[in-house]
């Protein structure tokens, strides 16, 4: 053990701070909500792409003030010239809207456009998406509270899950503060969040358990301090590993593909954090000892 | 243990081996073996269109055939009855309270049943029947509903896929999804809004007469050249059942696009007769409500062809002729999803994709050599057979690799170093305390192991459920990450450990042992 920091010293601290950051993005969560993109609201995306990459944001907004559909969203999209254009009108109650639509665009700005992309979402779709997005990560969690309850004590289960929904809030709540649109690729990406920092914390459990055994007379924090120490190491480097890979995403994947880089790059970090400074302190709260481990095992 | 039989390290290389093989099979044409790796519609371009059929006309539809049989009923078995209504889901009338228990064992009569058909296999009717006092209602029964949706998904689908063939689209996917959806997946294509158009047309053709007097049995409908409305009789003469051929072609007085269309013998007899009865009434023919077409019956069509013309462009007679030829739908349909990928925009991601997948393996690589030094290399090593091992498994399933997908192998490539970074530092520890190098290394895969499996496997349910609730690219990243996950294993405890076994072996001086 190079390292040797004193890790349930800051416990207090960062569970006040962690508790902060919860109590905040659910008031966030309740109040502002999520930026919901066409497959959870339903509507009408489209990337297009403008030969003529003079044209200004402005003149694209100006060329979509058609009443029927409703609220626009116009933004940059990579690229000069590509642009990422959200209404609620869904596109496909008339079919010829499409090529319509096309027509009127191309002749207000006065150049050809490549429509890149079309999705179009309709109501009860939308709505069924999003249900079937919260159904998987509620059923993520169920899945890995059972595994771990399995595995270890119920303790460890309570606390790998009490870290899990921290991350989750917290990950949604800079989602709602930042207004950054919530997606399918989103629900996938917590779902992988889910999985990663069930991994991180499954790491330090796996040693806390190891660690109870070994010393008996030791507290619970202190074994967690042991343990946290122990297993740092690895912590700090697949955490480095992963953010490599997902930066170069982030940065070189493409616009489709920032959403979800982001999210996962949030979610790492919140992860790594809350295996260290959520779950462990879990395990100090119910007094996990030599005890708990013995005793249960032999029922 | 470190150390490996002959037959294991045999085993692993073939399975390497096999791996690279089947991955290579992606990048060459013509092979024996014609496996690859399926692009999603969202890297080769495409769309994705998922319907959803309307059944509420067909129920009206269903419940007006009924009519007369209904009728026919009551009055050959002398049971009056008055205010005969149709609603759009249900048939009320009254009855006399003393008839009713006649009505119903009539109505639930098992054998020779015109009205109520009883469907024996199930043991259940199709129509149900209430009383409310002297009021008697008459609807589908839930048994009746859901067979009803049945038969006219499962037409649906049969003639969407001909519509869609005729277009000649390359490699469709058209599948059942739901009770009342049906998916719709056209890779590659040119021009979706065309599709979208055939696949949204009803495409339910009469042949009516246009009536003078706007009564009882006529009805009032728009025409497409003039929008002008036309009184057109009820009563259907012959209907798009009885076509067996539609070709678009060119008139050849006017030169002006139209439809030749075939009658069946049926059909043929029946147009001979009323346009014989008729000669310069108009004929009405009618697509989905609207008057294409009203021409003057000039004199008696017995051959069993005619033509349509209402002044179409050459594209709308061709769909117009395909649309016929196909048959209509049951039961008008609606385009509920639909996500459209140009090719171009899959190309650009594709690119994307593998330029980041590249660059962050080398980010990773460099990283993990700098790190543990040799053992760096033996993890690098396990992380290109790895990456290998995934494209070879994707190629054997014959997987579809998504956007998402390729983000799940570089996920994987991040996290898959987890293993290999798990075991080094528990054999770190160990060294500090263990003499034996060998046995150092020994306790370190084993101790490791437990963690190793228990991290997996909390991935791998989070990928198990993505791909069951994912739908389309997130699905394929789901396929990508699973995957990932049990390569990873075997690379690590296989592969890594293997090599590792090699070094630490042949290396009798210890100069490779800081780690």
């Amino acid at each position: 053990m190079d390292n040797k920091i004193n890790f349930s010293q800051f416990f207090n601290i960062a569970n006040i701070f962690s508790l902060i950051a919860v109590v905040g993005s659910i008031l966030f969560l309740f109040f502002k909500g999520l930026n919901y993109g066409v497959d959870f609201k339903g509507g009408t995306l489209l990337e297009i792409r403008i030969e003529n990459k003079s044209i200004q944001i402005q003149e694209i907004r100006s060329a979509l003030q058609i009443p029927e559909l409703g609220d626009v969203n116009v933004k940059q999209f990579g690229d000069a010239g590509d642009f990422l254009i959200k209404f609620e009108k869904n596109a496909n109650e008339n079919e010829k809207f499409i090529t319509e639509l096309k027509n009127i665009i191309s002749k207000k700005i006065n150049s050809a456009v490549n429509f890149r992309r079309v999705e179009t979402v309709g109501p009860k779709v939308s709505s069924e998406l999003l249900k079937q997005g919260v159904t998987a990560i509620a059923l993520a969690l169920g899945a890995m509270l059972f595994y771990i309850w399995i595995r270890f004590e119920w303790q460890f289960s309570i606390g790998s899950i009490i870290a899990l929904i921290h991350d989750v809030v917290i990950t949604l709540g800079i989602f709602s503060i930042l207004s950054f649109e919530v997606n399918l690729s989103i629900v996938a990406a917590v779902l992988t969040i889910v999985g990663y920092s069930m991994n991180d914390t499954v790491v330090i459990f796996d040693r806390i358990r190891e660690n109870l055994l070994k010393y008996s007379k030791l507290k619970t924090n202190e074994i967690a301090d042991i343990s946290v120490n122990e297993t740092l190491s690895r912590t700090i480097i697949t955490s480095l590993t992963t953010l490599l890979a997902l930066f170069s995403i982030f940065i070189l994947g493409g616009e489709i593909l920032k959403g979800f880089s982001f999210a996962m790059i949030l979610g790492v970090i919140i992860g790594t954090y809350s295996s260290i400074f959520v779950a462990s302190p879990v395990l100090n709260f119910f007094k996990v000892t030599q005890k708990t481990l013995l005793k249960d095992d032999d029922i | 243990m470190l150390s490996f039989t002959k037959i294991k390290v045999l085993t692993i290389y073939i399975i390497l081996f096999l791996s690279i093989f089947f991955a290579s099979l992606n990048f060459k044409n013509n092979n024996l073996i014609d496996k690859k790796v399926n692009l999603g519609l969202d890297l080769q371009g495409g769309s994705y269109i998922l319907l959803e059929i309307d059944t509420k006309p067909l129920i009206n539809q269903k419940l007006q055939t009924k009519v007369i049989p209904i009728k026919k009923l009551l009055k050959e078995n002398k049971i009056n009855f008055k205010n005969f209504i149709i609603s759009a889901d249900n048939i009320s009338l009254t009855i006399d309270k003393k008839k009713q228990n006649k009505f119903k064992s009539l109505f639930f009569r098992q054998e020779d049943n015109t009205v109520n058909n009883f469907i024996s296999d199930y043991n259940k009717f199709e129509l149900d029947l209430e009383f409310d006092r002297d009021k008697a209602l008459i609807n589908f029964s839930d048994f009746g509903l859901v067979s009803l949706n049945n038969a006219a998904l499962k037409q649906s689908i049969e003639i969407i896929r001909r519509r869609i063939d005729d277009v000649g689209t390359k490699e469709p996917t058209i599948l059942q999804r739901g009770d009342r959806r049906i998916l719709v997946e056209l890779p590659g294509i040119d021009n979706p809004e065309r599709v979208k158009e055939l696949l949204g047309k009803t495409a339910q053709l009469t042949f009516r007469l246009v009536s003078k007097d706007d009564g009882f049995g006529s009805e009032k409908l728009n025409t497409s050249e003039d929008g002008e409305e036309l009184i057109v009789n009820k009563r259907v003469i012959i209907s798009g059942d009885n076509l067996v051929d539609a070709q678009p072609q060119f008139d050849s007085q006017s030169n002006q696009p139209i439809v030749l269309f075939t009658l069946n013998r049926l059909g043929a007899q029946k147009f001979g007769r009323v346009t014989t009865k008729n000669i310069g009434r108009r004929l009405a023919i009618v697509l989905d409500n609207t008057v294409i077409s009203a021409p003057q019956i000039r004199e008696a069509i017995v051959g069993g062809t005619g033509t349509i013309s209402g002044g179409f462009s050459f594209q709308e007679s061709t769909d117009l002729a395909l649309l016929l030829r196909s048959g209509a739908l049951p039961a008008p349909i609606n385009i509920v999803e639909e996500r459209t990928v140009g090719p171009d925009l899959g190309k650009d991601s594709i690119d994307a994709g593998v330029f980041s997948l590249i660059v962050g393996f080398i980010l990773v690589i460099i990283f993990m050599f700098i790190k543990y030094k040799i053992f760096g290399l033996v993890s690098n090593i396990s992380l290109i057979a790895n990456l290998f091992m995934m494209v070879g498994i994707l190629t054997i399933l014959e997987a579809t690799l998504t956007l998402p997908g390729i983000a799940g192998i570089i996920l994987t490539v991040g996290m898959a170093v987890d293993s290999n970074v798990l075991i080094y530092e528990r054999i770190k520890e160990e060294l500090k305390t263990e003499k034996s190098i060998i046995h150092a290394f020994d306790t370190g895969y084993n101790k490791a192991k437990i963690t190793v499996i228990d991290a997996n496997v909390t991935t791998l349910i989070a990928a198990v459920i993505l791909f069951i609730f994912g739908s389309g690219p997130v699905k394929g990243f789901a396929v990508t990450l699973g995957i990932g996950i049990i390569t990873t294993l075997f690379s690590a405890y296989f592969i890594a450990r293997h090599l590792t076994s090699v070094i630490v072996l042949n290396d009798k001086e210890g100069k490779y042992f800081k780690l």
